[in-house]
C-alpha cells in the first residue's frame, strides 16, 4: 500500500513537472499575413504599432514565451510614447488640437494582457502540435498520481473515524519546508495567472480542445483556470470522501460544493457562452461577484435580450432575498461551505491545511476590522460605478468610478481573493480569505450573528476543553472558548463546515437549525452543577 | 489589603476557582505548579502525542490572560503546608504566606510495587513529563519495538491508542476478563473488547504484571505476565492501573486525609482556610451514588464553581447534579448519563439494543416495578446531555424516553437514525406499544 502512496506521488510530480515546464517550450512568432490580420482585427489607429509589431514578431529566431512578450509589449510601449511623445510636444506648443487628437492613437490595456492575445496566435512547438498527449502527460499523469496517493489511505487511514495522527509531524501539514515549497508554487501560479497571462499561453494549448468541444472557441488563462480548478476539487473530494467516510455530513456537503463548482461555475457558463450568451455563474452572488454591476457586465447583459434580464434580475435577487433567507433558516453554511466556489477549493484543496487558522484574540480583532471594510469598500465602489453608469459622469463623491474599479479588482479581487487567499493555504489555513476578506461572507456573517436559526449546540457538560474543535476551525473561532462554558457557539465568520463537530471526542458539538429563542445561551456554570448555583450565576448577568 | 488566596495546582479544578473567584471578587489570587507554566488540558495530551494538535493547542487560555484577569502564576512544587502560619514551603526553597489555600494538586498514577517499576522506559500517562517521557523512549517503531500497558482502564486505552498511531506493537494487560468491566455491562465491554483487538492491539485480559527486567543500562527489557509467566520483550512500559491523590506532601501536616484531602460538602477541610477540590479531593461519604474521589474532569470544574462562591462569601454546599460522562474507546464514543452499573442491581431492568454493524449499541437502566428510568449507556449514538438530566430530574419512566428517543439524539445531522429499530425491539421484549415521537424542538426546549 505504502508503494503505491509513493509510485503516486512520484507520477503526480512527473505530471506536475511537466506541466510546469510546458510554460518553457514553443516558439512563438507571428507570418506577416498572420500579424496584419491581427492588427486589422484589433482595428488600431496607431501608425506605427503595425511596423513596431512587425519588427517584434515577424521573425525567424527561435522565441520563447518570455523573449517573445518582453518584444511584444516593448513594441506596445514604444508605439505609446510615440503618442506621449508627441503629447507632449503639442502641449508645449500650446496646440489643443492636435494633442487632443494623438489619444486615439494611443492603445490601451495592460502590457501582458496585450502580449497574451497575440502570443496566443504566435505559438508553435510540440505541446501546441500535440495537446491530447500532453493533457495525458500533464493533467493525466497528475491526476492518476494524485490517486494513487489517496486512494490507499482507504486501508492505510485504519477503521473509519477520525484520523489526524501526524498532521503536526509532517513537513507538509505543519509549515515545514514542504509548505513553504506550496506555498511558493500558488502564489507563482497565480501572479502568471493575474498579472502575466502570456507566460501561461502554453498551458491554454493544452486545453484548446476541451474548450472547442465546450463552447466552440480556443481556452483562455481563465479556461485553464476553471478547468484546474474542478480537476483539483473533484481529486481532493475523493480524499474527503474517505477521511470523512464514517460522517454523511461531510460527504454530502463535499458532494454538494462539487456538484455546484463543476455545474454552475463551470459547465453552464461554457455552455452560455456557446450558445452566445453572456456566461454566468448563477450562484455566483454579489458582492463575492463584485464586477457584476460594472458597466461591461450591464452593458452585455442588456445586449443578452431576455437571458440578460433574466441575469440581472436573477442577481439582485439572489443577493438581496435568497442569500439572506436562507441564512436564516439554515446559517451562512448553506452557502460558504455548501455551494460557493472559493469555499469549495477550502473545503478540499485546503482541508490539509485548516489547522492553521489564528485563534488569537488578535486575530479575530483584525477579522471584523477587515472583513467589514473590505464590504464597505465593495459597497462604496458599487454605489459610485451605478452612478456613473447611470448619468454619464465620472466620478461620485470626488471618487473616480475607474479607479475605485481598478483598486478594487487588483486589491481584492487578485491579490486578496487570489494570490493570498489560495497561495498562503499552506501556512496561514484554508479560508484567509473567506474569513478576512470575502465581502459576501461579511454580509451573511451579519446576518447569522444577528437573525438566523442556525447554532452550534454544545452539549450540556461534556466537554473536557481538549481542543480539537478550535484547532481544526478553519475560520480560526475559538469553539472550545464556548463548549467548555456549556454555551452555544454563534458566530458571524461560522461557516458551518461541521469539522469542529466531526473531531470532538466526546459528542459535544451539534450543528442545529432550530428556534431562535435561546440560541445564544451564555452560561458560566456547567450543566449538571447546583441548581440554585446556575440560577445565581445566571442572574447575575 | 485584599484577602491572599492561593491555590495548589494550576489544572481544572484550581483555574476554575482562580477564574470564579476574580469575577466575584478583588482578591489576590496566586496559582502554583511545579508542572507547567500555564494552565492545559491534560485530557489533550494524547493528541499531542499523535500528532493532532501542538502542546500550545491545549492550552484554553492564551497567555496573556493571567496577568489581564490579575491572577498570579508561581512555578514550583510545595513540598510543606504550615497551616498554623498559614505558610507554604517550597522545594526551591521559598515560600509563600496565604490567607485561604486551595489544595487543588490533582492525581497521580498509581504504581503497586512491582519490581522494576522505575526503571527507564516505565512510565505514567499523567503529567505533562509523562509525555516527554514517552517521545523519548517511544518516538517510533524503530526505538520502541513493542510497548507494554499495564492497567485496562480509560487512560490505558488511550495510552495503546496513541502508540498505535505511531505503529508501534503494543501488548495491553487487563486485570479483567474483559475491558473495565467493573463499570461496564457485559455486552459493552465485549465490544470495546472487540475495537481493541481490531486496532491491531495484542489484548491480554485476565493477566497481571508479575515483574519489569532490565537490561544492562538499567532500562527496560522485557516484563513478565503472572499468570502464565511468559515474557515479552519491550522498550516501554506504561502503567496506567488508576490514579490516586498527589497529595503527599501534606501527609504530614494537620490536614486531615485518607486517600484524598479530605473535605465536607463544602469542599472544606479540617483545617480553617485550607479547602480541596478535584481529583485529589475526598468526600466523608459519595455524594448521591458518586464515589467519594471523583477524578474526571467536569468534576473538578464544578467544585471550582462552588467554592469560589464560598470563598467570596456566599457559602455553598457542593451538589452535582446527576451523573454523566463521556470517553471514547478507539473510535468508539462513549456517553452515559444518570446510572447503568456493571451488574444490574436487585430493582433494575435492562434494555440492551446492539446496531448489526457491533459498533454501536445502548443500555437502558430502570425500575423493575416502578419503571422510572435510572440511566443510559451509549456507544457510537451522541445523545443530548440537557434531555437526560431533564428526564432524570422529572423522574421519567423508561417508557417516556424510548418514545422521545428523537429528541434525545446528538448525532450530526443526515445521521441515519436508529431509533426506529431500538423503539422497535424495545416494543417485542416489553410488549409495548410505543410509537417513536417526532423530535420536537418545543420539547427540547420547554
Ligand atoms: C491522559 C488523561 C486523560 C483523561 N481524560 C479524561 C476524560 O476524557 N474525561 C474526564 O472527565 N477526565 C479525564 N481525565 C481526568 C482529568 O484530567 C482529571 O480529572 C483532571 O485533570 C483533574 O484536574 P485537577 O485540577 O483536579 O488536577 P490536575 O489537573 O492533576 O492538576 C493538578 C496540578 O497540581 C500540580 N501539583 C501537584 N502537587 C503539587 C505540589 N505539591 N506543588 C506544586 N504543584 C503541584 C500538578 O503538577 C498539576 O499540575 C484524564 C486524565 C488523564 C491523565
Ligand atoms: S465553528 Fe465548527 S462548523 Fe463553524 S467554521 Fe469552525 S469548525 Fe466549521
Ligand atoms: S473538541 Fe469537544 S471536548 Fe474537545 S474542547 Fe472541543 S467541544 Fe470540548
Amino acid at each position: 500500500m505504502n508503494i503505491v502512496k509513493q509510485l503516486g506521488l512520484v507520477l503526480f510530480l512527473i505530471g506536475l513537472g511537466i506541466f510546469t515546464a510546458t510554460l518553457f517550450t514553443g516558439n512563438f512568432s507571428l507570418t506577416e499575413a498572420e500579424l496584419n490580420d491581427f492588427v486589422a482585427s484589433k482595428g488600431y489607429k496607431s501608425e506605427i504599432i503595425k511596423a513596431e509589431l512587425k519588427k517584434a514578431t515577424v521573425t525567424d529566431e527561435d522565441l520563447n514565451i518570455f523573449e517573445f512578450s518582453s518584444r511584444v509589449r516593448n513594441a506596445y510601449a514604444a508605439s505609446n510614447n510615440h503618442y506621449d511623445a508627441l503629447i507632449a510636444k503639442y502641449d508645449a506648443e500650446k496646440n489643443w488640437d492636435k494633442k487632443g487628437e494623438q489619444f486615439q492613437y494611443k492603445i490601451y490595456g495592460k502590457p501582458h494582457t496585450l502580449s497574451y492575445e497575440i502570443a496566443k496566435k504566435a505559438g508553435s512547438g510540440f505541446v501546441r502540435d500535440n495537446p491530447g498527449l500532453l493533457w495525458w502527460l500533464t493533467f493525466g499523469l497528475a491526476i492518476l498520481g494524485a490517486l494513487l496517493f489517496i486512494l490507499p489511505n482507504l486501508k492505510l487511514l485504519g477503521r473509519p473515524g477520525i484520523k489526524h495522527n501526524g498532521i503536526y509531524h509532517e513537513s507538509s501539514t505543519n509549515r515545514g519546508w514542504i509548505a513553504w515549497l506550496v506555498l511558493v508554487y500558488l502564489v507563482s501560479f497565480y501572479l502568471l495567472l493575474y498579472f502575466m497571462a502570456d507566460y501561461v499561453v502554453n498551458w491554454t494549448y493544452i486545453l484548446d480542445p476541451i474548450s472547442e468541444f465546450l463552447n466552440g472557441g480556443q481556452a483562455s488563462q481563465w479556461f485553464v483556470y476553471g478547468f484546474l480548478y474542478c480537476v483539483i476539487m473533484i481529486v481532493m473530494a475523493v480524499r474527503m470522501y474517505i477521511k470523512y467516510r464514517h460522517n454523511k455530513y461531510q460527504i454530502i456537503r463535499t458532494t454538494s460544493v462539487l456538484f455546484f463548482q463543476i455545474v454552475f461555475a463551470f459547465l453552464i457558463p461554457e455552455i452560455m457562452t456557446s450558445l452566445n450568451m453572456p456566461g454566468y455563474d448563477f450562484k455566483n452572488a454579489f458582492p463575492l461577484d463584485y464586477d457584476f454591476f460594472f458597466e461591461w457586465n450591464l452593458d452585455s447583459l442588456r445586449e443578452s435580450g431576455a437571458v440578460g434580464l433574466f441575469i440581472l434580475v436573477w442577481g439582485v435577487v439572489l443577493t438581496i432575498v435568497i442569500v439572506p433567507v436562507m441564512v436564516y433558516f439554515f446559517g451562512k453554511r448553506w452557502y460558504c461551505s455548501w455551494v460557493c466556489g472559493c469555499g469549495g477549493l477550502a473545503e478540499t484543496l485546503g482541508d490539509p491545511y485548516r489547522q492553521h487558522s489564528n485563534k488569537s484574540l488578535n486575530a479575530w480583532k483584525l477579522e471584523r476590522w477587515l472583513i467589514h471594510s473590505v464590504l464597505v469598500f465593495s459597497l462604496v465602489m458599487t454605489l459610485v460605478t451605478l452612478y456613473c453608469y447611470f448619468s454619464g459622469a465620472e466620478a461620485f463623491l470626488g471618487i473616480k468610478s475607474q479607479w475605485i474599479k481598478d483598486t478594487y479588482s487588483f486589491l481584492i479581487g487578485a491579490w486578496f481573493a487570489g494570490v493570498i487567499g489560495t497561495g498562503f493555504y499552506p501556512i496561514f489555513g484554508n479560508r484567509v480569505w473567506c474569513r478576512f476578506g470575502c465581502p459576501l461572507a461579511a454580509y451573511l456573517g451579519l446576518v447569522q450573528r444577528f437573525k438566523s436559526r442556525f447554532r452550534i449546540t454544545t452539549n450540556g457538560g461534556q466537554c473536557i476543553s481538549c481542543g480539537n474543535c478550535s484547532t481544526y476551525c478553519e475560520q480560526g473561532i475559538d469553539v472550545r472558548a464556548y463548549a467548555q462554558k456549556g454555551e452555544n457557539i454563534v458566530r458571524a465568520s461560522c461557516v458551518g463546515c461541521g469539522v469542529c463537530s466531526a473531531v470532538c471526542p466526546r459528542g459535544v458539538l451539534k450543528l442545529e437549525n432550530g428556534p431562535e429563542n435561546g440560541r445564544i445561551n451564555s452560561k458560566d456554570i456547567l450543566l449538571g452543577n447546583d441548581v440554585d448555583l446556575m440560577d445565581l450565576v445566571n442572574q447575575n448577568k | 489589603m485584599e484577602e491572599h488566596i492561593v491555590i495548589i495546582g494550576n489544572g481544572v479544578s484550581g483555574v476554575t476557582a482562580a477564574r470564579h473567584i476574580r469575577k466575584l471578587s478583588d482578591k489576590k489570587i496566586t496559582i502554583v505548579s511545579a508542572e507547567t507554566d500555564y494552565f492545559f488540558s491534560r485530557t489533550a495530551l494524547m493528541y499531542v502525542y499523535m500528532g493532532h494538535m501542538k502542546f500550545e493547542h491545549t492550552q484554553p487560555y492564551e497567555n496573556w490572560f493571567w496577568k489581564k484577569n490579575r491572577i498570579a502564576l508561581k512555578k514550583g512544587f510545595v513540598n510543606q503546608v504550615d497551616t498554623a502560619a498559614k505558610t507554604l514551603h517550597f522545594a526551591e526553597g521559598d515560600t509563600l504566606q496565604y490567607d485561604k489555600l486551595i489544595i487543588a494538586t490533582g492525581s497521580k498514577p498509581n504504581k503497586f510495587g512491582w519490581p522494576g517499576q522505575d526503571l527507564d522506559g516505565v512510565m505514567g500517562m499523567y503529567h505533562k513529563q509523562d509525555l516527554e517521557s514517552l517521545e523519548k523512549y517511544a518516538p517510533n517503531k524503530e526505538v520502541c519495538k513493542r510497548a507494554v500497558i499495564v492497567g485496562g482502564g480509560l487512560i490505558g486505552i488511550e495510552l495503546a491508542e496513541m502508540l498505535h498511531s505511531r505503529h508501534i506493537p503494543v501488548t495491553f494487560l487487563v486485570r479483567e476478563e474483559s475491558f473495565w468491566n467493573g463499570v461496564l455491562p457485559a455486552g459493552e465491554s465485549a465490544m470495546i473488547n472487540r475495537e481493541i483487538i481490531a486496532n491491531g492491539i495484542d489484548l491480554r485480559l485476565a493477566s497481571n504484571l508479575k515483574e519489569i527486567t532490565a537490561d544492562a543500562n538499567g532500562q527496560v527489557k522485557s516484563i513478565i505476565i503472572q499468570e502464565t509467566g511468559e515474557e515479552i520483550a519491550c522498550n516501554v512500559v506504561g502503567l496506567t492501573a488508576g490514579v490516586s491523590p498527589n497529595i503527599d506532601f501534606i501527609k504530614d501536616s494537620d490536614i486531615e486525609t485518607g486517600r484524598g484531602v479530605k473535605v465536607n460538602r463544602y469542599l472544606e477541610t479540617n483545617v480553617p482556610d485550607v479547602y480541596a477540590i478535584g481529583d485529589c479531593a475526598e468526600q466523608y461519604k459519595g455524594i448521591d451514588q458518586r464515589r467519594p474521589i471523583e477524578a474526571v474532569w467536569y468534576t473538578g470544574r464544578m467544585m471550582g464553581e462552588t467554592l469560589a462562591q464560598t470563598i467570596c462569601g456566599n457559602r455553598l454546599q457542593y451538589k452535582p447534579g446527576h451523573w454523566f460522562n463521556s470517553a471514547k474507546f478507539m473510535d468508539i464514543e462513549y456517553q452515559t448519563y444518570g446510572w447503568v452499573w456493571a451488574q444490574t442491581k436487585d430493582n433494575e431492568a435492562r434494555f440492551y439494543w446492539e446496531h448489526t454493524d457491533g459498533n454501536k449499541c445502548i443500555t437502558l437502566n430502570y425500575d423493575k416495578t416502578t419503571r422510572e428510568f435510572i440511566g443510559i449507556n451509549t456507544f457510537g449514538i451522541r445523545m443530548r446531555h440537557e434531555f437526560f438530566d431533564k428526564i432524570l430530574t422529572e423522574k421519567q419512566s423508561v417508557d417516556y424516553v424510548v418514545e422521545h428517543l428523537a429528541d434525545a439524539n446528538f448525532d450530526p445531522e443526515f445521521y441515519k437514525l436508529h431509533e426506529p429499530a431500538i423503539v422497535a425491539k424495545f416494543n417485542t421484549e416489553n410488549n409495548t406499544n410505543i410509537k417513536l415521537k417526532n423530535k420536537s424542538w418545543k420539547r427540547i426546549f420547554a
